[in-house]
């Protein structure tokens, strides 16, 4: 086949097709309307303002990685005013997380962005190989995900950030849509494909990749030759999330664009007043004072269970349990207390 | 018989199906030896199924799917996306450069 041109400066040789439109485009074409797109996404949202602080959540893998080379490009093409920082978490898994945190202390020095690490063993004691010894691998991702989103708030507040940005692209949002519909979840349906998410974490997440599809975020990092790591977390067997990637894999081979068209399904569910007021009302977590719905909230119950060695307080009905136990013991294990606003004395390792 | 010496890198996670090694010389059959195709060119379909059948040391559902790349399997001869070179039909030539990266791992 003869080399195809490019179809938007009609000059260079194409190298990728463009999962979103078809079209066939240059590299540099491509590293132009890749990184335009995500500056439009960021301006239409307001996403930003001048002088604020804003945290990357950085795993060291390819949507973080480049998440993090492409706000730094474009904190300077457009004097977007922000400082910039790169936050990570230790969940403190062996042979995963160290290797991958590796990979974060490199991206600190290429992209010369303070990095500040947040662990659970520091927080909460406990290490999710020591959670997974405790309590096994069938529910090790709840325990993970609630002490992930309590140490990224607190890690934040720690730098004095306005919010956090993730890397969370297109074709993970369409996934989480696919899942919520699966799962009949209307309440989270209905707020997963927003591009800020403001109450359900204490500080303020966006995504500035929404629209970004991970074809070309991959395609971006090779030809970047930017250095990401990809290897699977040992304890995920998200079975779930699995099937339904794949299952939006086989939709997007057999037309690009089921990705944004699943995104606007979900944006087009509107919840209803009543199906919000179910929502629980937020409160202060009574032993740590972070945010929660209940007196402690869930990093709290989960830290409590563990310690008690019992792993059932992931559901209401083991909280009660819990709860109808009586009193804590005076030696266990608890999240230092939360205080928001002495937030800027913390200082980002160097 | 006649045989093509390609580059194969694996990105993404996936060189972990491949002796945990990224780049890889190899020398295939230049024209297909047996089945359906035989006597055909060597392509990229046959060249993923030369890959499974030589190279692969663990979880091949995780590279091929239903007689082909699995999808989310992003593949590049020579520094282009093979989207525009025809996908599993393009025709391999002698030093040829073929990347395989998953983006099916974690972000
Ligand atoms: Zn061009
Ligand atoms: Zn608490």
């Amino acid at each position: 086949m003869a080399p195809k041109s490019c179809a938007l400066c009609q000059n260079s040789k194409a190298i990728l097709r463009r999962p979103k439109t078809g079209q066939h485009i240059c590299k540099h074409c491509f590293f132009t309307v890749f990184e335009t797109e995500v500056h439009n996404t960021i301006i239409q949202a307001h996403l930003f303002k001048p002088g604020d602080r804003v945290a990357i959540g950085a795993s060291g893998g390819k949507d973080s990685t480049v998440l993090a080379y492409v706000m730094k490009t474009l904190n300077d093409r457009y004097q977007y005013g922000l400082n910039l920082f790169l936050l990570s978490v230790d969940e403190g898994i062996t042979g995963y997380r160290d290797d991958s945190l590796e990979t974060v202390k490199r991206n600190q020095e290429q992209y010369d962005m303070p990095l500040k690490i947040v662990s659970y063993e520091e927080l909460y004691g406990w290490t999710m190989d020591r959670v997974v010894s405790a309590i096994g691998k069938k529910n090790n991702c709840t325990f993970c995900g609630v002490f992930r989103r309590q140490a990224l708030d607190r890690g934040a507040s720690g730098l004095g950030v306005d919010q956090i940005v993730t890397g969370h692209n297109a074709d993970d949002i369409a996934e989480t849509v696919l899942m919520n519909i699966m799962r009949g979840d209307i309440g989270r349906l209905g707020r997963c494909t927003a591009i800020c998410t403001q109450g359900e974490d204490m500080i303020r997440r966006s995504k500035p990749f929404k629209y970004a599809y991970e074809k070309e975020i991959v395609m971006y990092a090779y030809f970047k030759k930017l250095d990401y790591f990809s290897t699977e977390c040992i304890y995920s067997p998200d079975a779930y999330r699995g099937h339904a990637r794949a299952f939006l894999k086989d939709l997007e081979a057999a037309r690009p664009s089921a990705i944004i068209d699943i995104i606007h399904s979900g944006e087009a569910f509107e919840l209803k007043e009543e199906v919000r007021a179910t929502q629980k009302s937020q409160q202060t977590c009574k032993r740590c004072g972070y945010m929660s719905s209940n007196d402690l909230c869930k990093a709290c119950s989960l830290l409590e269970s563990l310690e008690r060695g019992m792993s059932t307080a992931i559901t209401d009905k083991g909280r009660r349990k819990l709860e109808a136990q009586g009193l804590t013991p005076d030696n266990m294990r608890t999240i230092p207390y939360f205080h928001p606003s002495s937030s800027v004395d913390a200082e980002a390792e160097s | 018989m006649a045989h093509l010496k390609l580059k194969i890198e694996f990105g993404g996670g996936l060189e972990l199906l491949f002796s945990n090694q990224r780049t890889h010389f190899v020398a295939i059959p230049s024209t297909v030896p047996q089945g359906d195709n035989k006597g055909q060119p060597a392509d990229i379909n046959f060249l993923t199924h030369w890959l499974r059948d030589n190279l692969l040391k663990e979880r091949p559902e995780l590279f091929i799917d239903t007689g082909t790349v699995r999808p989310g399997i992003l593949v590049l001869v020579n520094d282009t996306d093979w989207e525009l070179e025809g996908e599993g039909e393009y025709k391999l030539r002698e030093d040829d450069e073929i990347v395989f990266i998953s983006t099916l791992h974690g972000g």
